[in-house]
């Protein structure tokens, strides 16, 4: 596993970027924080397109900035797809593609091989065509391939899907889910959105003004409330792992311990591993078990945590067979059914809330 | 009638073509610190550049006659160097015409770079690119719009050149003697007839450079979208 020790400094204006983290690559790592945080200046600094940046960058033993010492970009090997893609103008999709390529040594391009790219990324089709003539999705997987075929021993993306709309994104996501796996290397992945994260990366480092303020697997960051500041708590939640065992009729059966959850997904086959997010304004609490209710999920949980927030709201940690839920209730409704830590409850959750939402596959199945 | 006379005219093309040639390799890497440079003094120097647009040839010719002539700091060294004199001969009208058309190669390619930016380039050096290839891969071909625009401009430009070769090169046949020098000469001497003749040609011969030049750049449909003027 390459290891990123960083220990850099830069000032600019009123914003200060400080950060010294090792950080262990492996899969996806992602970069998150909100916008003005210095997600993308600290992706430049590794890269080496910073040089105002103050401090070291070592990569994988290798001395890449030190006080006298800036090797610069087009000697790191570190691929970089940029926000708006960045593709030549003037040369055709395949000579994009080729750019770094043909200055790779011979032995050396066994490695990541031409076709295996253009096949992964689904390129062939637009190997003649100019960027103008592609859509935002098709470009950035041309940049995804370009910058494979340069053969980073890192790669670095910046919002690589910023600029596209909902649908581009969903018909980009599995590409990159399957990179770290497909091509061997570890993938820094910068993004302001808790979906993208939940969905793609294996472990996440906050970024917040310029400083790391969490670091560790995505699970464990997304479910802590003290870094709501950072990660939003309008859709805070959680993320589970599970796995498909049943599915029929547009709906499938997700592994909970010895429960399951029930959750619109078309053409899911059974043995799937599937990556959920579950928010907590989506779970309700029953201290009973209910009868005749809509409701397809009612699953049975521990309290382990009661956290106040504000006069209004709850926050409920649960138990669901050693998975975690998380529970956004009412003051009033939590004092009315008599909560507390340690009660047995019930975890609502309707199906329709997981309609287009948080579910993907997991990251190399 | 007297015969028609085409030393000037060969002159002057030799001229504007040197001309060329020298420009584009003088003012490419001042045209690409400008359009890059954070320095505080760019200013300075985009006005030092800018100077031949606004002074009158008289006063440019003036001083480069005073550089260039056989006392002056860069004409004596000439001399010491290869034993004749820059002044009034065809190597110090193409100085003279390297400074008097300076902006005209140098304000198109500045602003292709700029157009460009800093994006592509940095592109090219993730993907492995130096920097000197980044320009020659990149930054170059996405420019060729500028350099189409100062290709054509310096070289009409230098054909159109008087007041400068006047004062600095004189009118001697086959060395400085070009067509603007020639038709001021027949016009002086009453040869109407041959001040005809190198006008109209010269009005012809810039009017399709130009036209080939506006055609040209509305069939690069990329880079970096310079027009003439």
């Amino acid at each position: 596993m390459a290891e990123l020790v960083l220990d850099v400094a830069l000032e600019r204006g009123s914003f200060a970027l400080a950060v010294r983290e090792t950080i262990d690559l492996a899969g996806i790592t992602a970069l998150f924080g909100p916008s003005g945080s210095g997600k993308t200046t600290l992706l430049r600094i590794i890269s080496g397109l910073e040089t105002a940046a103050d401090g070291d960058v070592t990569f994988d033993g290798e001395r890449w900035q030190a006080s006298g010492v800036h090797v610069p970009p087009h000697k790191r090997r570190v691929g970089y797809v940029f926000q708006d893609g960045r593709l030549f103008a003037h040369l055709t999709v395949a000579k994009n593609l080729a750019f770094g390529f043909g200055r790779r040594a011979e032995r050396e391009r066994a490695a990541i091989r031409f076709d295996d790219v253009v096949a992964a990324l689904d390129l062939a089709p637009l190997l003649s065509r100019r960027p103008a003539s592609l859509s935002g999705g098709e470009q950035q997987r041309v940049a995804i391939g370009r910058a494979l075929l340069a053969g980073p021993r890192l790669l670095l993306m910046d919002e690589p899907m910023s600029s596209l709309d909902v649908r581009r994104k969903a018909e980009i996501l599995p590409y990159i889910e399957r990179l770290p796996e497909a091509f061997g290397l570890p993938v820094l992945y910068v993004t302001h959105s808790v979906d993208e994260v939940a969905r793609l990366a294996s472990s996440v480092v906050l970024l917040s003004d310029g400083q790391v303020v969490g670091r560790g697997l995505v699970a464990e960051i997304l479910e802590r409330i003290d870094l709501w500041p950072v990660t939003g708590r309008l859709d805070a939640g959680t993320l589970v792992e599970t796995v498909v065992d049943d599915a029929r009729a547009g709906m499938a059966s997700l592994v909970l311990g010895r429960q399951r959850l029930r959750v619109p997904l078309a053409g899911t086959p059974v043995g799937t591993k599937i990556r959920l997010r579950i928010l907590a304004r989506d779970v309700a609490i029953a201290t009973e078990k209910p009868r005749a209710i809509s409701i397809r999920n009612v699953l049975e949980a521990e309290i382990l945590s009661v956290d106040f927030y504000g006069p209004v709201y709850v926050e409920l940690l649960l138990d669901v067979d050693g998975r975690h839920l998380r529970s956004r209730i009412t003051r009033e409704a939590f004092d009315e059914l008599g909560l507390d830590v340690g009660r047995r409850v019930y975890a609502l959750i309707k199906s329709v809330a997981f309609e287009d939402r948080g579910v993907g596959d997991a990251a190399g199945v | 009638m007297d015969e028609l006379e085409l030393g000037p005219v060969w002159l002057s093309l030799k001229l504007a073509s040197a001309t060329v040639v020298a420009l584009l390799v003088v003012a490419t890497p001042l045209a690409w610190w400008l359009a890059f440079t954070r320095a505080r003094w760019r200013a300075a120097v985009e006005a030092v550049a800018a100077l031949p647009l606004v002074l009158p040839p008289t006063v440019l010719g003036f001083y480069l006659l005073i550089l260039l002539g056989p006392s002056g700091a860069i004409g004596r060294w000439w001399v010491e160097l290869t034993d004749s004199t820059l002044t009034f001969s065809f190597t110090g009208l193409v100085v003279a015409s390297i400074v008097y058309s300076f902006p005209f190669a140098v304000q198109p390619l500045q602003g292709a770079f700029e157009r460009i930016g800093r994006a592509p380039l940095e592109a090219a050096a993730t993907l492995g690119a130096s920097p000197l290839e980044a320009f020659f891969r990149v930054a170059s071909p996405m420019a060729l719009r500028g350099y189409v625009s100062a290709v054509v401009l310096v070289f009409a430009h230098t054909l159109g050149e008087f007041g400068v070769v006047l004062m600095v090169g004189g009118s001697i046949p086959g060395e400085t003697r070009v067509v603007s020098i020639a038709v001021y000469e027949h016009v002086e001497t009453l040869q109407y007839g041959q001040a005809h003749v190198l006008s109209a040609g010269l009005l012809v011969f810039s009017f399709l450079v130009l036209l080939a030049v506006y055609v040209i750049n509305r069939r690069i449909p990329l880079g970096a979208g310079y027009a003439v003027g």
